[in-house]
């Protein structure tokens, strides 16, 4: 476990990048990017999640990769349920 | 795991490491078991919120206008509010993570209640919220009613499904509800946390509950991350 | 607490170690509570195959005689949840994993011994809520708990269902999450990766898919439920939802789901064949990563149980196609036990008629399969009693015969007694003939157009033949699986005492007594070995032999 050496400060600085995305995306939800509007959000949340995850619960730190495969895995089979689904509704000829 | 201590009362004559159990050959087995069974079951959790976020995908393209109608009800300063809220808490427990390796005490206390301090806040924030759909109608049953925000600029404004926008609050209800009732878990254990803390019972080689604990208070604050964009932000420029 | 020895003199182990009821509930002994498991499976495997008489006996005549409309829907319905929740899904995984998962790795119990008993007691709980659920009226959606008809328009118990489903379902989760940690940390010095035995390999697989497709199909019922409760619109019609969401949602799991209750099984055919062959398993390394790679494609496949149900076509085209992925890794684990026969010294004890007994059914199981992921042929067998030959061919005939012929290798390390071989030659027989008897006219039956879920088919009575000979190999499959219950117990009290390796087995678990001790091993184990070292144990001086007493 390596987080021994990180500082506080450290994880200030996180929490402070966290709060102003919040700021980012709740602006940016204000302002007509069309499509763009929902992939900008979930592009900041991703970000967002991203640095919770990898120096809050200390993924980038971790000595082993089997704590990311498990995060990988999870996040791919999440995808497999969105996606193959997705496929359905988005091909369909009717409706 | 040298040496071969098959019994319990042979185990239990192991007595420096009070905290390790029988069936563990050494304290970094312990802990790495604990780890990676936090993380499977929060792999578990993604899962089991994942089903939601797929209804809500596929509803959200379906019934676009309907569902950027209602979320436009939502207040957007409370969702605020309760994400920097929220993401203090996640704050607060990394800091207690990192106070109990250190064996500083009275610092892992006084974290682990201002993480149950904002906990609490962002459960009172939201009974707020619901407070409010409630009086609204907004509450899907027979009871629902749904009259969108008129927005200036905008007189051709297409009209509102009421029965999109019930299910949008269907939708609304049912994850946020879900992930208050992983806030309250998240309390319960940080009760229990603090309770084992003030009785100085984490110390430099054992501090894993707080560790795996704080795992699962990160992994709710990650939902509420997802939920609160995809709920509130719905196109707010209209 | 701890008596150092039995009465009779016996060495002390986990069955002698302590007596009294509260010794077994409060157990965390992984032997333990595999045993409650047992009990427990088996009860709900009776209160299952009895409704399924009571179907096969409607079924003897093509009036509706027996039974009424309502009371057969509820008969298929409860039939398929008992058996599909509460015995298939932990049927292997809870009673021979829980047993062998530590022993195999050498491990002195799971990871976490008290998660495991909270995962019996999850499943005990769901289990009486099912049986209440039965008692005061039942369900009559199928087991599938397709909407609307579920969630605007039955009357019956659907909520109490569900959350029986949900509970047994986390019981399932813990289970799962349980042996992937105990797999990854607890393995014995020596016990690398490519040393495990390919039981453990299955368990695996089938872990990940329980930690990963249970919540979903939890997510699901919860919503159904809060949909007839709260009066919540989700997949309701009225409002705009749609019913298809539903469906995709539970078979994402519930198609995953048949992998959780096949792979344990063809981790313990892979035992099986390489002992009675004495030979290492053919292809160790394809038969393993198989393992995963049908967890994996398990996930991608779902749909096609809505092929008919109004799904886009270019979706169906690629689920159908996924669909036929499925079959490589099935045929690589076929090949390579086939492989690993040729030229064995293939000795034929009743574990080993089970695992030969499986390699039929599940080859004629999946196959079939085949025929029902292509979009033409589907479409005409669809809800006939094709389908439900072909699912039964893997989860009855695949599942079960695993099943059995697990609890007949491993039964003289668990009971520490030996069971009579020429009866359970003579069950696994009866078991075989029974299933082909029950289920093959079936496919016949399917294929000509019986439909699933008819109480009544007296517009077709030329199909009465065929349902004829199905409940008569129903009846005979019920003695198959009777007798092996009869012997076992009888055999916990009159049977010989089994030396601790009557196989003469590779694997850890047989290094131990027989039955094992508390905490498996007396001394820890260090493995040096690779598995499968038949051709070393066979060899005139063997160096790692166990000693047969």
């Amino acid at each position: 476990m390596s987080e021994h050496g990180t500082s506080i400060g450290f994880y200030v600085m996180i929490f402070l990048i966290l709060l102003v995305l919040t700021g980012v995306t709740v602006s940016a939800a204000f302002i007509n990017l069309g499509p763009l509007n929902p992939i900008l959000a979930l592009g900041i949340a991703t970000t967002k999640a991203l640095l919770v995850v990898l120096f809050f619960m200390h993924v980038k730190g971790a000595s082993e990769k089997l704590v990311k495969l498990v995060v990988l895995s999870a996040v791919f089979f999440l995808l497999i349920l969105l996606g193959l689904t997705l496929s359905d509704y988005a091909t369909r000829l009717w409706s | 795991m040298s040496d071969s201590q098959t019994t319990a009362v042979q185990a239990a004559a192991h007595g420096h490491d009070p905290a390790l159990l029988h069936h563990f050959a050494e304290p970094q087995q312990q802990r790495d078991a604990a780890s990676l069974g936090m993380w499977w079951f929060l792999a578990t959790e993604v899962m089991f919120f994942g089903g939601l976020f797929c209804a809500y995908l596929i509803y959200r393209l379906q019934h676009f206008n309907d569902f950027a109608a209602a979320s436009q009800s939502l207040s957007i300063k409370l969702g605020a509010i309760n994400t920097a809220v929220l993401i203090g808490s996640s704050l607060t427990v990394v800091l207690a993570v990192n106070a109990a390796q250190r064996a500083k005490r009275n610092l892992l206390v006084a974290y682990l209640l201002l993480t149950l301090v904002l906990g609490s806040t962002f459960l009172g924030i939201k009974a707020v919220e619901y407070t409010d759909k409630f009086k609204e109608h907004h509450v899907p049953g027979p009871t629902f009613h749904f009259v969108p925000e008129r927005m200036e600029g905008h007189p051709e404004q297409p009209p509102i499904d009421q029965r999109h926008a019930e299910m949008f609050f269907s939708l609304y209800f049912v994850m946020t509800g879900l992930h208050a009732l992983h806030m309250i878990v998240g309390i319960g254990i940080f009760v229990w946390l603090l309770v084992m803390a003030w009785k100085g019972r984490f110390t430099p080689s054992y501090n894993t509950p707080v560790e795996i604990g704080g795992l699962y208070w990160h992994f709710v604050d990650v939902v509420w991350i997802y939920l609160f964009p995809l709920l509130y932000l719905i196109s707010r420029h209209r | 607490m701890a008596m150092p020895n039995g009465p009779q003199g016996e060495r002390e182990n986990y069955l002698n170690k302590e007596y009294g009821v509260g010794s077994w509930l409060l157990t965390t002994d992984h032997k333990r509570i595999a045993l409650l498991y047992l009990m427990s499976i088996t009860f709900f495997f009776f209160i299952g195959g009895f409704f399924a008489l009571l179907i096969r006996l409607e079924l003897l005549t093509p009036a509706g005689d027996l039974v009424q409309a309502d009371t057969y829907n509820k008969l298929f319905t409860m039939h398929g949840m008992v058996m599909v929740f509460f015995f298939l899904i932990p049927s292997i995984p809870a009673v021979l994993g829980n047993f062998l998962v530590p022993m195999m790795i050498g491990a002195k119990d799971l990871a976490f011994p008290r998660i495991n008993l909270l995962s019996w007691y999850l499943y005990i709980i769901g289990g009486v809520m099912m049986l209440h659920c039965m008692l005061t009226g039942g369900v009559d959606t199928g087991w599938t708990f397709y909407t609307p008809y579920s969630t605007a328009f039955t009357n019956t118990k659907i909520v109490e269902a569900g959350l029986a489903i949900f509970v047994a379902g986390f019981s399932s989760i813990l289970t799962g999450l349980n042996f992937v940690v105990t797999i990854h940390r607890m393995r014995a010095p020596g016990m690398t990766w490519s040393r495990l035995p390919l039981f453990i390999w299955a368990h695996y697989a089938t872990s990940i898919i329980q930690l990963l497709g249970t919540p979903v199909v939890a997510i699901t019922i919860v919503l159904v439920a809060a949909e007839r409760t709260l009066h919540l619109g989700i997949f309701d019609p009225k409002l705009g939802g749609d019913p298809l969401l539903f469906q995709h949602l539970f078979w994402f799991y519930s198609h995953p789901a048949v992998y959780i209750m096949i792979l344990p099984s063809m981790g313990i055919v892979s035992e099986i064949i390489a002992c009675f062959s004495r030979k290492r398993i053919f292809g160790y390394n394809f038969v393993a990563l198989s393992s995963i790679a049908i967890a994996v494609f398990g996930f991608l496949v779902w749909a096609h149980h809505l092929f008919v149900a109004g799904i886009s076509i270019y979706a169906a085209f690629v689920f159908s196609l996924l669909s036929y992925a499925v079959a490589v890794p099935s045929a690589v684990k076929t090949f390579n036990w086939t492989a690993t026969l040729y030229k064995g010294s293939i000795r034929y004890d009743a574990p080993m008629l089970y695992a030969f007994g499986f390699i039929g059914l599940f080859m004629m199981g999946g196959l079939t399969g085949l025929f029902l992921s292509a979009l033409g042929i589907d479409v005409h067998v669809t809800d006939t009693y094709f389908v439900v030959a072909h699912f039964h061919y893997i989860m009855v005939g695949g599942a079960v015969m695993g099943y059995l012929g697990g609890m007949h290798f491993w039964w003289p390390k668990i009971s520490g007694r030996l069971y009579p071989e020429g009866w359970a030659r003579l069950a696994a027989l009866i078991v075989f003939i029974g299933f082909h008897l029950t289920f093959f006219p079936q496919f016949v039956l399917g294929y000509l157009g019986m439909p699933r879920r008819y109480y009544d088919y007296s517009h077709m009575p030329e199909f009465q033949v065929l349902n004829v000979l199905s409940t008569a190999g129903a009846t005979i499959l019920g003695v198959g699986y009777l007798l092996p219950m009869i012997y076992f117990l009888w055999s916990m009290r009159y049977g010989k005492p089994a030396p601790d390796n009557p196989w003469n087995a590779a694997g850890l678990e047989w290094k131990s007594a027989s039955p094992p001790p508390t905490f498996n091993f007396d001394v820890e184990p260090v493995v040096t070995w690779e598995a499968y070292n038949y051709e070393e144990l066979d060899a005139p001086h063997p160096q790692e032999a166990p000693v047969v007493r």
